[in-house]
């Protein structure tokens, strides 16, 4: 349910490291409560983004809900397989429903992200 | 049992569309030839080719709309206990009046002298609403509830501006406010505040004082609540708003609880809208069209929407008071909405009226007190017009408030309200109104006893209704992710 | 303290019975209502009223007509030429058939889709409807009325571009601009008035809102217009006519963003102004901006076709704050009139409309034109409503058109020197236009 080797926000996104670059999608936790992801509103390529600021919107038939960037930096690339087909984000929200890849200013920005334990901790 | 037996018994009824059903050649109606000397039409640069509409008899016509009328729930064939919504018995006879001629078929702007019944009308339900909610200042302009909160949040903002109080931007909202109100409150350029609400479903009367301060414009507040409760503190509550120098501002949505019982002016109320399609009976039409008015105190009736009808020694007049928001739409509201408004008020007249909200409570509470055993109540106290259940014990059985909902209507019963007001959990609003019977109320109290045992003895049966109408549940994500708004040829 | 309870007899709306409240309120466990009314302060519960005592149907009925009767209409034997915004058309019997079926009329607002396929396949059908008339590709369910759609179309505009200036052709029907000043009153909005026949416009605004036919019914350059918006970044939004797309090439045909319009022609009776429905249409690209309630086509559980309302998440309900507009109950049921309309004129009705029209509106003007003292001055094509520049003021002449029980058109001296806005329709039969031009004559000679 919370893969080990993500880092999570306490708004329900997690993150994926590759070398400098940070992979976000939201938690299954999230795409459960949204219920049938309908629509995911994403910036462009390019977009810079503070860390916890809200940098898109999700949608399901009957719910809206503000994206924050678990990270800061630039967005180097927008997924859009999760804006044409949003189902995605329900099917796969740790693989092919991720939404954006960010280029981190700061490393240092992952340690007041949780680890999956105490991320799922906080759901109870 | 159904009532839409036709409906249920269909089968695979016929769905298909106008267009789908159209044959070059037919028509259902005949345009009278010109007699006049023909004239020259514009450079054909202009014109248009041929409008793509259906072509089907006249008989297609009433048959294909009446058919689909039968995949209707409607007040006039099912009990609708929708709360919020007031879904009272709609008199036809103010159908009838509301459509003679000399009514239907006035235009709006005809010389006042043309039009006197017509502005005498406006003017005598004007008289009747300031007297019913105690706020003589009255403008029938806006078109639905809440066109009338919008109004109702310009006048406020108008009040501050004539006194140069320019600090004055935030709107104070409960968080069980409808959803109109905090959307009215954006549109009107304010900020929004949420009060809380405390156990017993009120008004947190320790966070309002600390919210209500110089920047306040106005509280708005629904009375009573969302969750059908009178809020006990208040007088204390407005002089709190008061003292701070804001504007109350009464959501009256729940109208039909307080006719006679209380007057909303008496209580502290500055501002107010009335949904007219709710309390005063005038027809849904599964959609609108409503019509809002909004009342207001003498002091702040300067302020209110263009027209307001007026009596002068020369008659009726529609006036502009002196320093009024201005016109909100296009004409003066919706005028048959008001007949049909007016007429009920004379239907029922002072004693009716009072006897409509007494036994709008007594429903509710009468339904309240037959099911709380099985459903959770949202506050357990005595409701007024309508009562908010909360389906957490059927939720840890197994089953969410919308599966109850969607089995009422096997039951030839529409759903109740459901999710609204968002701080109870799967909440289920039912409001009966004065208009039905004991029989139906007690028919009502059966099935939902009845759903709750079917949870634990045929879980499907709630889980995947409803199993009898026209339609099973739809899917309402394909619909989002793939819109299709309109028909297409390539069918 | 006494039982509140109204012991009067029953009222035929008021089911309940003395016996069966009594019995209600032992079941709650209270003596009387007023154990249920605890939380009101007693101060003020249970005021005086100043209202008159219920009448039976009947009583209600004289009343009634004698109210009509005090309203000049067809019915006492007025012909009138005003048009302006709302329009004498012709109802079709079928029009008034389908709306006695209270399936329609006193059903809610779909929320519930499985108990309410009527309602949602008529509002499908309807933005169909409007559409085809537009040539728009997608459309909602109804607005409130003609003008609350144009200013929410400049709000849809402003928040598409992130422009805050919102360009409005100074031949627009002052209503239009005035209703967007109430709704865009407090966010910022600036309207500035843009000259029809002008070749620049500001780089910053949202959008030209255009209407044609105009204010003096008139026909604009839409297309000029529309390329002109598009070289500088704005929306092109153009308020029509849905009669005079019977005839004339509907927007969708010039890349226009939004269409809005005022349904009421379209089978709806003028009562006074209202209620109507206001049109509103647009590009799909701009779908999720779009106010009102939306109604898709899809599927049920065992495949079969079902409508439901869509794209909730754009509305108050869900958004609050946030929504595109804070519209709820709208016009559904002016909408089913529009669409039965519709239905009923058909593909070759609409067009034989539109002509007739056209047809006996010219015939009017260039009878008035003929007159010593009046003039009617429109340079280009015209629908059915003309400018008629008057010898003396339109208050006067109108004023001496009533002693002949005639309403004549409305008086636009304020925009148009002596000016008085004349509209014919189909309802207007040549002798009507007859005596309408003998009485100006006559009176225009008097002045």
């Amino acid at each position: 349910m919370y893969p080990e080797e993500l880092k999570y926000s306490k708004e329900h996104e997690w993150v994926r490291m590759n070398g400098s670059i940070a992979e976000v999608g939201v938690t299954v936790f999230a795409q459960e409560s949204l219920g049938d992801v309908v629509f995911v509103d994403l910036p462009e390529a390019g977009t810079e983004v503070e860390q916890f600021a809200k940098f898109g919107e999700i949608e399901s038939v009957k719910a809206v809900s503000d994206l924050f960037s678990p990270v800061g930096g630039k967005i180097v690339e927008v997924n859009s397989e999760a804006t044409d087909r949003p189902e995605a984000v329900n099917e796969e929200p740790y693989g092919s429903g991720w939404l954006i890849k960010v280029e981190i200013s700061d490393t240092a920005q992952l340690d007041v992200l949780m680890d999956a334990a105490t991320y799922e901790a906080t759901l109870e | 049992m159904t009532i839409n037996t036709i409906a249920a018994n269909a089968g695979d009824i016929d769905r298909r569309l106008l267009m789908d059903r159209s044959v070059p050649g037919r028509k259902a109606f005949t345009v009278p030839e010109s007699d006049v000397p023909e004239q020259t039409l514009p450079d054909s640069g202009m014109l248009r080719n041929d409008v793509e509409l259906p072509e089907v008899s006249q008989l297609e016509v009433i048959r294909y709309f009446s058919v689909l009328s039968q995949l209707n729930f409607s007040i006039d064939t099912n009990f609708y206990p929708l709360g919020s919504c007031t879904m009272k018995y709609n008199p036809k006879i103010n159908d009838e009046l509301s459509n003679l001629p000399g009514l239907a078929d006035i235009h709006p702007l005809q010389p006042d002298e043309t039009v006197q019944g017509a502005i005498r009308l406006l003017k005598s339900l004007q008289d009747d609403l300031g007297e019913i909610t105690g706020l003589p200042g009255v403008s029938l302009a806006p078109l639905a509830g809440a066109q009338g909160e919008y109004a109702g949040l310009l006048i406020a903002r108008a009040y501050h501006d004539a006194r140069n109080d320019s600090e004055r931007v935030v709107a104070i909202v409960p968080d069980s406010a409808h959803g109109t109100n905090p959307a009215s409150a954006a549109m009107a350029g304010l900020e929004v505040a949420t009060v809380r609400s405390d156990a017993e479903g009120n008004v947190d009367v320790e966070n309002l004082r600390e919210l209500a301060d110089s920047r306040t414009a106005v509280f708005m507040l629904t009375i009573p609540s969302t969750l059908g409760l009178f809020e006990p503190n208040i007088l204390e509550i407005t002089k709190i708003v008061h003292d701070a120098g804001g504007l109350v501002y009464a959501d009256g949505a729940n109208l039909n609880a307080l006719l006679g019982i209380v007057k909303l002016g008496d209580l502290g109320v500055d501002i107010c809208h009335s949904n007219l399609h709710k309390t005063f009976s005038t027809p849904h039409g599964g959609g609108g069209p409503g019509s809002g008015p909004v009342m207001v105190s003498e002091e702040l009736a300067k302020y209110l929407p263009k027209p307001v009808a007026e009596k002068t020694d020369d008659g009726y007049v529609l006036a502009t008071p002196e320093q009024s928001i201005g016109p909100i739409n296009g004409f003066h509201g919706s005028f048959s909405i008001a007949a049909r408004a007016y007429a009920y008020i004379r239907a029922l007249g002072l004693e009716g009226l009072r006897s409509v909200s007494e036994n709008a409570v007594i429903s509710a509470n009468y339904i309240q007190a037959r099911l709380k055993d099985k459903y959770d109540l949202a506050a357990d106290r005595y409701c007024m017009h309508e009562t908010v259940l909360s389906a957490t014990r059927q939720k840890k059985r197994g089953v969410a408030g919308l599966d109850i909902a969607k089995r009422l209507l096997d039951f030839g019963i529409h759903a109740p309200t459901m999710y609204f007001p968002m701080i109870v959990d799967e909440a289920l609003m039912i409001e009966p109104t004065e208009s039905e019977s004991k029989e139906t109320l007690d028919h009502f109290i059966a099935v939902m006893r009845q759903i709750d045992d079917e949870i634990d003895s045929a879980p499907e049966l709630v889980l995947e209704a409803p199993h009898d109408l026209p339609v099973t549940r739809l899917d309402e994500a394909t619909a989002a992710r793939k819109p299709v708004l309109r028909w297409t040829p390539d069918e | 303290m006494p039982s509140s309870v109204n012991t009067s007899a029953n009222h035929p709306y008021i089911p309940s019975t003395d016996s069966e409240r009594a019995e209600m309120l032992g079941v709650i466990g209270v003596d009387s209502l007023d154990g249920l009314l605890g939380d009101i302060p007693a101060e003020h519960r249970h005021p005086k009223l100043n209202l008159a005592p219920g009448l039976s149907e009947q009583e209600l009925a004289v009343e009634f007509s004698a109210i009509a009767a005090e309203n000049a209409s067809s019915l006492s034997g007025y012909i009138s030429f005003l048009g302006a915004g709302s329009y004498s058309h012709y109802i079709p019997s079928t029009v008034r058939s389908i709306l006695q079926r209270g399936e329609f009329v006193t059903a809610y607002t779909p929320y519930q889709p499985e108990a309410a396929q009527g309602t949602l396949q008529v509002g499908f059908e309807f933005q169909t409807v409007i559409c085809q008339l537009t040539g728009m590709e997608v459309a909602n369910a109804g607005m409130y009325d003609g003008p609350t759609a144009f200013a929410e179309a400049c709000l849809m505009a402003a928040r598409v571009t992130k422009r805050t200036k919102i360009g409005v052709l100074a031949s627009d029907d002052s209503r239009l601009p005035d209703t967007l000043l109430a709704y865009s009153k407090y966010q910022g909005i600036e309207i500035v008035s843009i000259d029809p026949q002008t070749t620049e416009i500001p780089d910053d605004l949202a959008c030209i809102g255009i209407q044609s036919p105009n204010f003096f019914g008139e026909i604009e350059d839409v297309e000029r217009l529309t390329n002109l918006a598009h070289a500088n970044g704005a929306l092109s939004i153009v308020h029509v006519n849905p009669i005079a797309l019977g005839l004339f090439r509907p927007p969708g045909d010039f890349d226009v963003d939004i269409v809005t319009a005022e349904g009421q022609p379209l089978g709806v009776p003028m009562a006074f102004g209202g209620p109507y429905v206001g049109l509103f249409a647009c590009k799909k690209a701009h779908i999720r901006q779009m106010p009102g309630r939306i109604i898709g086509r899809t599927t049920d559980t065992k495949g079969r076709i079902g409508y439901v309302l869509t794209l909730q998440t754009r509305e108050q309900h869900i958004r609050r704050e946030r929504a595109t507009s804070n519209i709820c109950t709208s016009t559904q049921l002016i909408g089913l009139m529009v669409t039965v309309y519709a239905a009923t004129l058909g593909k070759q009705g609409i067009k034989d409309l539109a002509n007739l029209c056209y047809q006996k509106a010219h015939y009017a003007a260039s009878e008035i034109d003929r007159l010593a003292g009046f003039s009617v001055d429109s340079t280009g094509a015209y629908f059915h409503e003309f400018v008629v520049t008057c010898p003396d003021s339109p208050a006067k002449i109108n004023a001496a058109l009533l002693d002949e029980k005639i309403i004549g058109g409305l008086d636009i001296s304020d925009r148009s020197n002596n000016g008085m806005l004349v509209c014919v329709t189909e309802t207007s039969s040549k002798a009507d236009i007859d005596r309408f031009v003998a009485a100006l004559s006559k009176i225009g000679a008097a002045s």
